[in-house]
């Protein structure tokens, strides 16, 4: 039941995305448990085939940093979800696409909904930074930054940022009433 | 004078090379574990350990090509016990290699450089 929900609001969101970017491939699509393992197989199998599609060093690594980063985010965001009543935990979806000139990384996972805000506070400011600012932003955040086993402090979404060069794009959808979806879409232009 | 460190390479996580009686201390490869804090936790013990009665000179070469951010923050905390070893006026050189294209590891190292006070050396290769 529960999964099922989550399927229709990530394919109702990735088909609008489909549209609007025109996509023209698809590259992975995954919905399920994030796990290390799952990580480790997802980057092994698009660095194969970026390298076999003859794509450069600078974007292969690129899509790597932004699948490991997003990946981790979801791990991270369904700890905080644990204790709430309804069981969304550990559920995330995962798609990587490609329009003409760029990648798509789109991330969503359930979260609690008293982290939207925050979220939303995080995302709005890493896009209103230029390069120089979202460096230091970064700096200050790992001298000040808080860590938990699966990295946090907010690090991660600006690295996304960096990487990417590119405004973060975000979406929430209500899931129940204490648990909202939270898409998170990141472009990255092949150059 | 401490046992060393030596963890092999392995896809998610770096070499780590701490010799004191060789004089070599070396972190390469990837860095993205499972757990970070897990993995980072022990080297950070030991380097405080080793950090009370070090060599006269601590040359530490980092020569990693990916790191994720949970990485990051515990390399932060490595250079900055080599920095605490500075303030208490024991030499130590960082030596951050980057692959000559790779402006990631580069930038990596520039801001690494500009968060601690330990001489720091950029090296292209």
């Amino acid at each position: 039941m529960k999964k099922k929900l989550i399927h229709d609001v990530f394919h109702e969101y990735i088909s609008e995305f489909y549209q609007k970017r025109s996509i023209m491939e698809i590259k992975l699509i995954y919905e399920g448990e994030v796990t290390h393992k799952i990580t480790k197989a997802f980057t092994a199998s698009v660095e194969n085939k970026m390298t076999n599609e003859g794509e450069s060093s600078l974007l292969k690594r690129k899509v790597f940093h932004i699948i490991v980063e997003s990946l981790q985010n979801i791990s991270k965001h369904a700890q905080s979800i644990i204790h709430t009543k309804d069981d969304f935990n550990g559920m995330g979806s995962f798609l990587i696409a490609k329009s003409k000139k760029d990648y798509y990384i789109v991330a969503g996972n359930p979260i609690h909904k008293d982290e939207k805000q925050e979220i939303i506070k995080l995302i709005d400011n890493i896009n209103s930074l230029n390069k120089q600012d979202l460096s230091a932003l970064h700096k200050e955040q790992m001298k000040e930054g808080k860590l938990s086993s699966k990295g946090g402090a907010g690090l991660g979404l600006i690295e996304i940022a960096r990487k990417s060069g590119k405004a973060l794009s975000y979406s929430f959808k209500k899931l129940s009433d204490e648990v909202e979806f939270f898409i998170l879409t990141t472009q990255i232009p092949s150059i | 004078m401490i046992n060393s460190i030596k963890i092999d390479e392995k896809e998610d996580t770096p070499k780590v090379i701490f010799d004191p009686s060789n004089n070599f201390f070396e972190i390469s490869g990837r860095s993205l574990p499972e757990d970070a804090i897990l993995f980072y936790e022990p080297i950070l013990a030991w380097l405080n350990k080793y950090s009370y009665n070090p060599n006269i000179l601590t040359e530490l070469n980092i020569k990693l090509n990916y790191f994720n951010t949970a990485s990051s923050k515990l390399i932060l905390d490595i250079l900055m016990i080599l920095e605490e070893m500075v303030d208490n006026n024991k030499q130590c050189i960082i030596k951050w290699y980057f692959e000559e294209d790779d402006e990631d590891m580069e930038e990596a190292g520039e801001e690494y450089s500009d968060l601690i006070d330990v001489p720091f050396e950029l090296i292209k290769y």
